[in-house]
C-alpha cells in the first residue's frame, strides 16, 4: 500500500486541505480506481472506502493481487466541507459531483473535479461509491449509465442483487460516472445504503461486492461469498409512490420488505392533530427498494420506489 | 390577474405557491422570469417595476405580458441560492418531470406554463461574489434567433457562448429547445438590487414589446450593444487563497498589464497575488466578495486584445 498527496488545496483561513489516494498493486497497472466521498455528508461513501483500504492492504501483503492488478482508492476529497458539517463545497455551495470533467482554469470546484479526474482517468474500471440524490436509503446496488460505452454486463461481477440502468438526465451529463464511461472506463456507481450513518452491514457487504469484481477477473485472490443472483433492472421501471400531500410520514414497513399490491406502506399524518392524511399502499407486488427518511415530508417528494415483481430482468 | 402556476403542499401548514402576474390579453405573450435563485434579488425590482408600468396604461399593451417574480419563494425567503428543501439549484432541474420527485414535478409545471411564449426572459444576478454589468447570454445555437431580439433589450453586452458550455438543465435551455425563445439577463449582484440596472433592463422590455407588436405607446431609445464571442472575453481566477482588494473599478477600461487588485493574507501582511488584466477592453465582471480560494474568479475582460 503506498499514501499519496494527489493534491493539496490551500485555504486563506484553514490549514492546507491533502487529498490523498490509496495505491495498491503494480501503479503501472492501472485497473481499478474507487471514489468515496465528494459530499460532506458521504460518511457511509468515506468509511466503505475506508474499510476497502484494509482489505486491500491485508489483501495486499498476503500477495493476493495478481501482477496485474493497480488500483487506486480516494476515500474522500471533500473534508473541506465535511469537517464543517455541509453537504456542498462549503465556501460557495457548489457539488463536485456536477462539476466533471472539471476545468483546470476554473473555478474553484471545477479544478478540484479536474484534478480528481485526472487521477482517476485510465482505469479500465471505475466505481464510485455515491450518496442519493433523493433524501432517503436504498437498497444496496450498483447504477450504469447507459451512455452507449456502458456494458451492463460486467456489473453481475459484483454479485450484488440489483443493477439499474439510468438513462442520463441533462444534470448527470456532469457527474463523475457519466464522465468516466465518456473517457473510455467501466464506470459503477455503487450504492451502499447509508449517507451521513454508517451501516457496516452495507458497508462490508459493497467492500465483498468490489473484492468478488476483482476476484471474477482473476485480479486477486479475495475469499469472498459466491454473492447473489445479479438482476439488471431500467430504473424506468421501479414503481414510484409520491407524496399526494404534505404532513409526517410514519413508515409501516422497512427498507427491503416484500410487498403485495394493496399492502400498506405508510401513513401520512397531519403533523399537529395526527388525523391521517393519506394511506399510502402498494400499487404493485416487489419489493421496496428505495424509502424516504425525514419524517416531515411535502406533497410530490418520493415517499417508496419499489421494484416490480411483474417486471422481469433486463 | 394573479394566477397560480404550481401548488405543492409543505410538510406543516403551508404550501409552496408560485404565482404569476398576467397582464393583458390574448396575441403575442411574453414571459418575464425571475428568482431562480433565491440570492438574486435585481429581477425583484425589474418586476415590481414592469407590473406597475404595464398597470398604469393597459390600453397600450397589445398581447399578455406573464410576469413570474419568484420562481423559488423558499429560496428568496430564506437567503438560499438553491431549493432550501433539497439543496438542488433549481436552474439545474429543468425540463423536470411530472411524476418526477417536487423539484422535477415543479420545474415541469414551469416549463408547461411557460411553452410556446412568444418570447421569455429570464433574469438573473450574477451571486453574492461577482458584480456583473448588465448583459444578455445566449448560445451560438440559438443565437440567429436570439441575437436580433437581445440587441433591443438594452443591455451593454451580449455574450455569445460557445456550444461546448451550454448546461442543458437550465430554464433557458430546455424552453429554447422546445422552441420558446429565451434571453438569459445577468446584471448586478445577489443579494443586491441595483435600481439604474433595473430602469435599463425596463427599457429594453419596452423597446422588445413594441418590437413585437405588444405595445403601441413610444418607447424610449436603446444603446446598441457590444456583442462578443467565448474567444474575446479573458478570465481571471485567483491562484492563491486571500482577500481580494481590487485596484480597478467594475465597468472600466483596462489595459493588458494592468493592476486589478491584489489577494492579501491577513495573517502575515504579505501580498500572495498581484492580478494583472489579461487584455485590454472592458472589465464586465469582479468579484465583489472578498475571500478568495485558488480558482474564484476575479474579473472577466471583454477585449481580448494583448
Amino acid at each position: 500500500m503506498k499514501e499519496k498527496v494527489l493534491f493539496t488545496l490551500q485555504t486563506p483561513y484553514r490549514q492546507p486541505l491533502p487529498v490523498k489516494g490509496w495505491y495498491f498493486g503494480d501503479p503501472a497497472q492501472k485497473t481499478l480506481a474507487v471514489m468515496g466521498a465528494l459530499r460532506g455528508n458521504e460518511i457511509q461513501q468515506m468509511y466503505l472506502c475506508s474499510q476497502l483500504i484494509q482489505a486491500l492492504d491485508t489483501l495486499e501483503q498476503q500477495g493476493g493481487l495478481s501482477a496485474e492488478c493497480g488500483i487506486l482508492v480516494i476515500p474522500c476529497a471533500n473534508q473541506f466541507s465535511m469537517n464543517v458539517g455541509r453537504r456542498f463545497w462549503a465556501a460557495d455551495n457548489t457539488d463536485i459531483n456536477r462539476m466533471f470533467p472539471g476545468y483546470g482554469e476554473g473555478e474553484t470546484t471545477q479544478r478540484i473535479a479536474q484534478r480528481i479526474f485526472s487521477a482517476l482517468t485510465g482505469y479500465r474500471y471505475g466505481i464510485h461509491v455515491v450518496s442519493l440524490y433523493l433524501p432517503g436509503d436504498c437498497l444496496p446496488h450498483v447504477r450504469i449509465m447507459e451512455t452507449g460505452y456502458h456494458r451492463p454486463e460486467e456489473a453481475a461481477g459484483f454479485g450484488l442483487p440489483y443493477t439499474l440502468l439510468r438513462k442520463p438526465r441533462p444534470y448527470d451529463t456532469t457527474t463523475l460516472n457519466y464522465n468516466w464511461q465518456i473517457w473510455d472506463t467501466q464506470a459503477f456507481s455503487l450504492y451502499a445504503s447509508q449517507t451521513d450513518d454508517l451501516d457496516q452491514e452495507a458497508a462490508a457487504q459493497g467492500v465483498e461486492a468490489i473484492l468478488r469484481f476483482l476476484a471474477g477477473k482473476g485480479l486477486c485472490r479475495a475469499v469472498t461469498g459466491p454473492g447473489e443472483t445479479n438482476r439488471l433492472y431500467h430504473e424506468d421501471s421501479l414503481c414510484d409512490i409520491l407524496s399526494p400531500t404534505g404532513g409526517l410520514l410514519v413508515h409501516r414497513l422497512p427498507l427491503g420488505a416484500e410487498v403485495k399490491a394493496g399492502d400498506p406502506l405508510a401513513q401520512i399524518l397531519d403533523p399537529c392533530t395526527g388525523q391521517a392524511l393519506a394511506h399510502l399502499t402498494a400499487p404493485v407486488a416487489g419489493r421496496i427498494f428505495f424509502r424516504h427518511r425525514s419524517r416531515l415530508i411535502n406533497g410530490h417528494d418520493m415517499v417508496f420506489r419499489i421494484l416490480r415483481e411483474d417486471v422481469s430482468p433486463a | 390577474m394573479i394566477k397560480e402556476v404550481v401548488r405543492v403542499p409543505l410538510a406543516v401548514g403551508e404550501d409552496l405557491v408560485i404565482q404569476r402576474n398576467t397582464i393583458g390579453g390574448g396575441g403575442k405573450r411574453v414571459c418575464v422570469v425571475t428568482g431562480t435563485h433565491g440570492d438574486e434579488l435585481e429581477g425583484q425590482y425589474v418586476a415590481w417595476r414592469l407590473a406597475a408600468l404595464l398597470q398604469k396604461e393597459p390600453a397600450h399593451l397589445r398581447g399578455r405580458v406573464d410576469i413570474y417574480p419568484a420562481l423559488n419563494p423558499l429560496g428568496i425567503s430564506t437567503m438560499t441560492r438553491g431549493m432550501p428543501l433539497c439543496d438542488l439549484d433549481m436552474n439545474r432541474t429543468f425540463p423536470g418531470d411530472l411524476r418526477g420527485s417536487m423539484s422535477e414535478y415543479v420545474a415541469a409545471k414551469l416549463i408547461e406554463d411557460m411553452a410556446g411564449a412568444d418570447l421569455c426572459i429570464d433574469i438573473h444576478a450574477s451571486n453574492i461574489f461577482l458584480r456583473e454589468l448588465p448583459q444578455v447570454r445566449i448560445n451560438v445555437n440559438t443565437a440567429d434567433t436570439l441575437l436580433p431580439l437581445a440587441k433591443r433589450l438594452n443591455m451593454n453586452l451580449i455574450w455569445i457562448h460557445a456550444a461546448a458550455t451550454v448546461l442543458e438543465s437550465t430554464l433557458a435551455h430546455s424552453l429554447n429547445s422546445i422552441g420558446t425563445p429565451t434571453l438569459v439577463v445577468e446584471m448586478g449582484i445577489g443579494m443586491r438590487i441595483s435600481p439604474e440596472y433595473g430602469e435599463q433592463l425596463l427599457t429594453g422590455i419596452f423597446s422588445l414589446l413594441s418590437h413585437l407588436g405588444m405595445w403601441d405607446a413610444p418607447v424610449m431609445p436603446v444603446a446598441p450593444p457590444i456583442v462578443s464571442s467565448d474567444g474575446a472575453v479573458s478570465f481571471v481566477n485567483a491562484d492563491q487563497p486571500g482577500l481580494f482588494f481590487p485596484s480597478s473599478h467594475h465597468h472600466a477600461h483596462v489595459e493588458a498589464g494592468q493592476e486589478l487588485g491584489v489577494i492579501a493574507d491577513p495573517l502575515t501582511g504579505t501580498v500572495r497575488q498581484r492580478l494583472l488584466s489579461p487584455a485590454t477592453g472592458l472589465l464586465f465582471t469582479l468579484r465583489e466578495y472578498p475571500v478568495v480560494y485558488e480558482g474564484s474568479l476575479i474579473a472577466r475582460i471583454l477585449g481580448g486584445s494583448q
